[in-house]
């Protein structure tokens, strides 16, 4: 750290600096890959219970395909925003790194509000998870998801925090390329539930 | 010297997605999904194409975003980000293929009339 005024030095320092940020990136990266076996073991369970459905009603009676596109198209376009945040941030540019969040942080509540708003329509109508084994699985899986909805905007809300009040340092940048990748991932997750979820399901299969 | 100046550009490069990747990969996700959405809703074929088909779009999107914003394809060698995902595909695989295959099989020697079949050729001896 001493020596870091030579460029010689300094070159090597942020040689290992980015050594250090890659391993962790890296290491993010085995978690998200963890995470995926739990999403496939769900799906595994959704794929096996959905034709379970107990005498209640199918996929087919229960979902509203436009509002799950809109659903997908919001969530999509938090990971879009999600993205330029990170570019913002590589030129060192706080505000519009607040500003992109900020737009991703918003769409995520959208999101989480619209799917909840689903959830609350089902159990009042009797269709909660207790209805059938096909319930269940659907509630599992797509409550999962939306657990790590929740759990990503609780980390940006602290995130953004940090970021207004100590800028962008080297630590915070970290966090928001974990933050990002996160957050990209659940998106690629949401494809996978909107196809096999609710538009096979919409299909009647 | 130079040696390692080129090898942390190099590093340097390997996470970063450009404003072009994200645009691409955002409009491209929209119309797979948008393609999915309108195959479903006007039943464009029968069942088991449309299911074919939206799976398959499903699979583009998902190299798509892999690909653009996650930007894998610009990793450099070793490639351990993709080995560790073709690991997992593997495990994921295995673990959804093999549960649907196993519980269609305990469905289908489960059916009322395949135990009736087995209790009557056993001479109803149970």
């Amino acid at each position: 750290m001493s020596d870091a005024s030579t460029p010689a030095a300094s070159l090597r320092l942020s040689g290992t600096d980015h050594e250090k940020n890659s391993k962790t990136v890296f290491g993010f990266w085995v978690y998200i890959m963890t995470d995926c076996v739990l999403f496939a073991s769900l799906f595994a369970t959704y794929a096996v219970l959905h034709h379970n459905i107990f005498g209640g009603p199918s996929g087919q009676t229960l979902f509203s395909l436009p509002n799950v596109l809109t659903e997908t198209l919001i969530l999509l376009t938090s990971s879009f925003t999600c993205g330029l945040g990170i570019l913002a941030a590589r030129a060192n540019h706080k505000n519009k790194v607040l500003f992109w969040f900020l737009i991703t942080f918003l769409l995520g509540i959208a999101f989480l509000s619209l799917e909840l708003t689903e959830f609350r329509h089902l159990v009042i109508t009797g269709n909660s998870w207790r209805r059938s084994g096909f319930l269940s699985a659907f509630f599992t899986l797509v409550g999962t998801h939306g657990l790590h909805i929740s759990i990503g905007l609780l980390w940006l809300v602290v995130l953004l925090g940090k970021i207004f009040s100590g800028g962008l340092s080297k630590n915070n940048l970290r966090q928001l390329t974990l933050f990002s990748i996160f957050w990209h991932f659940l998106d690629i997750i949401w494809i996978f539930i909107f196809t096999i979820v609710y538009l096979m399901g919409s299909l009647g299969k | 010297m130079s040696n390692e100046h080129d090898s942390v550009v190099v590093k340097h490069e390997d996470n970063e997605g450009s404003l072009r990747s994200y645009v691409t990969g955002f409009l491209l996700s929209i119309a797979l999904t948008l393609c999915a959405y309108l195959m479903v809703v006007h039943r464009v074929s029968t069942n088991d194409w449309v299911i074919a088909a939206i799976i398959g779009l499903a699979l583009i999107q998902f190299l798509v975003q892999m690909f653009y914003f996650l930007h894998l394809g610009k990793e450099t060698k070793p490639r351990w980000k993709l080995f560790v995902l073709i690991f997992m595909i593997t495990i994921v695989l295995i673990l959804v293929f093999g549960s649907i295959w196993i519980m269609n099989n305990l469905n289908h020697r489960m059916t009322p009339e395949q135990i009736n079949t087995y209790l009557n050729n056993q001479g109803g001896g149970f």
